[in-house]
């Protein structure tokens, strides 16, 4: 533990490199790294869980609609502040994922996949179902006047980079702080051999619930932020394609690293983006992309340098 | 006197095979309690059932007075019964340091570094903290496993076969090692080793076919003919 000087000086690197970003990238690119930092504290909450503890689970896009809604449905039909609202977003969040994870986890493996992923199609439904108080399918606009934060506009392009960068950097900052403590490694120890760490003394249910709330809180953080900057919320957030991504992310980037949910953002974000330019079957090349992955570095990019020589990486 | 660990009538049976058949066992506070007999006697089982690694169909456990029977495997551990796997069990991909700090930050968290390093000291790998533990030779490995129990600070530590696979040498480090843990530690030991049962064990109970066949001090047992015909003199060797 004497090495913590290298990684905090790599991850507030990085933030400071995103801080100098938005200078220098025209506006088109600033927004899109705005989307990928607050979509990376969506994958580094499916990190915790899944790179972190080993719950592979397919039904995250439920926490971040949780946090979504929970941000927007206040402002929408209570006319709450923006500040409150961002809170029930995040408090949405890590509730429904402790209620989910009380029931899933009595589950594991692929029937834990399978349990949470039919948790979110329920959630999904019931948007959907309850279209009168959540908009349904064509979801709503979130007010400009709730997106005023301290005299800052988030519609606008500097206000809104600079509180996705705030979030993004408090959120790796927690997580590096999380996964080097010693819960951290008890999450580590419960992916790497749960009957092992029942024997030392661990309980395996409230270890896993606990990740799954922290990583819960995590998705209805990103949630909440996403619809509050980008000023839409809609049930399409809901959907099983927002369960995957941030498992793409991760796997790319490098699961179990801290910095991996974002590089894995980054990366897919703009393959996608480059790709559907080209073709309309863009998710063949992100398909491709996949396949070369799990071939070459079946530990995503950072995991594969981690175990070539970076050892020290988080 | 008062046992620290009794179980009375413990029983566990796999379809038609008696595993454990009703035992009826007491552990003295600070003893070397050794646990022999051929294999498949079911000393394994016994022991899985006294740290709750699998559930007891019918007896109970004590753990000084108190009923543990129904407890869950890690709250015995909370309480103080520490189990180190025949198998060796450690976490490969993690360092030595992290494999020991998980089992002392359990016990608390407080000096964590100060624990894991007396801990490796106590079983001769000091200096192997920043090893993968994967990395280390299968002797080391298990004496890895025991640092783990003896991180978690154990009132009882169980000790399946923590001799297979190690050299001379450090079978004679091992046995000084469980000496120093008694009278604070109690000790129940697995062992196919008879030199080392002997040597160390200050009261053996032998199973055989899920039942206890004898209990006492090494020389009564030594010297039962029930023992001797079973298991120590009789037959078949027992290594292996």
């Amino acid at each position: 533990m004497s090495l913590s000087a290298k990684p905090l000086a790599l991850h507030l690197g990085l933030i400071a490199v995103l801080f100098a970003a938005q200078f220098m990238l025209p506006s088109y690119h600033a927004t899109n790294v705005s989307r990928i930092m607050v979509l990376s504290v969506f994958a580094m909450g499916y990190n915790i869980a899944f790179g972190y503890t080993g719950l592979l689970s397919l039904g995250h896009a439920l926490f971040f609609a949780a946090g979504m809604y929970g941000m927007g449905l206040p402002i929408w039909t209570l006319g709450w502040a923006p500040v409150p609202a961002l809170i029930a977003g995040l408090v949405a969040g890590g509730a429904l994922a402790g209620l989910v994870g009380l029931l899933a986890l009595r589950t594991a493996g692929v029937s834990f996949m399978i349990v949470t992923l039919m948790f979110a199609q329920a959630g999904y439904l019931t948007l959907l179902y309850l279209n009168t108080h959540t908009g349904g399918d064509e979801g709503f606009v979130v007010d400009s006047a709730a997106r005023m934060i301290a005299g800052f506009d988030l519609s606008t392009d500097t206000p809104r980079y600079m509180a996705a960068l705030i979030l993004f950097a408090i959120a790796m900052l927690i997580c590096l702080w999380l996964v080097r403590s010693p819960f951290g490694r008890v999450m580590v120890a419960m992916r790497e051999n749960e009957e092992r760490s029942r024997m030392l003394g661990y309980n395996p249910f409230r270890v896993k619930l606990t990740a799954l709330v922290i990583s819960g809180l995590y998705a209805g953080m990103a949630g909440a932020a996403y619809g509050m900057l980008f000023g839409y919320v809609g049930a399409t957030f809901a959907t099983i394609q927002y369960s995957i991504l941030p498992m793409l992310y991760v796997l790319l980037g490098g699961a179990g690293t801290v910095i991996g949910p974002f590089l894995g953002a980054l990366l897919m974000f703009y393959l996608i983006d480059i790709a559907s330019g080209y073709t309309t079957a863009y998710l063949f090349v992100v398909g491709a992309a996949l396949v070369v992955l799990v071939l070459f570095a079946p530990k995503g990019i950072l995991g594969t340098i981690r175990e070539r020589g970076l050892k020290w990486l988080p | 006197m008062a046992a620290l660990m009794e179980a009375k009538g413990l029983t566990r049976h796999f379809g038609g095979l008696r595993a454990v058949d009703g035992v009826d066992f007491r552990l003295q506070q600070g003893e070397i309690h050794a646990l022999i007999g051929p294999n498949g006697a079911g000393k394994t089982t016994f022991v899985s059932l006294l740290s709750g690694r699998i559930p007891v169909q019918s007896g109970t456990i004590t753990l000084a007075d108190e009923d543990i029977t129904r407890l869950p495997a890690h709250a015995r551990v909370k309480k103080g019964i520490a189990y180190t796997f025949q198998i060796t069990s450690v976490y490969p991909r993690l360092t030595v340091f992290d494999n020991v700090a998980l089992a002392a930050q359990s016990a608390g968290a407080l000096g964590l570094e100060a624990q894991v390093a007396a801990a490796l000291a106590q079983v001769n790998l000091a200096g192997f903290g920043g090893e993968l533990a994967g990395n280390l030779s299968y002797g080391h490995q298990r004496l890895l496993e025991v640092a783990m129990g003896l991180a978690l600070k154990p009132r009882i530590l169980i000790l399946d076969e923590p001799t297979q696979g190690l050299a001379a040498g450090e079978i004679e480090g091992f046995k000084t090692l469980v000496r120093s843990l008694v009278p604070a530690t109690t000790v129940l030991l697995i062992e196919h080793n008879m030199d080392v049962v002997m040597d160390l064990a200050t009261q053996i109970t032998v199973l055989n076919f899920g039942k206890v066949l004898a209990t006492g001090a090494p020389d009564a047992i030594r010297s039962n003919p029930e023992v001797q015909n079973a298991y120590l003199g009789g037959g078949d060797d027992a290594e292996g």
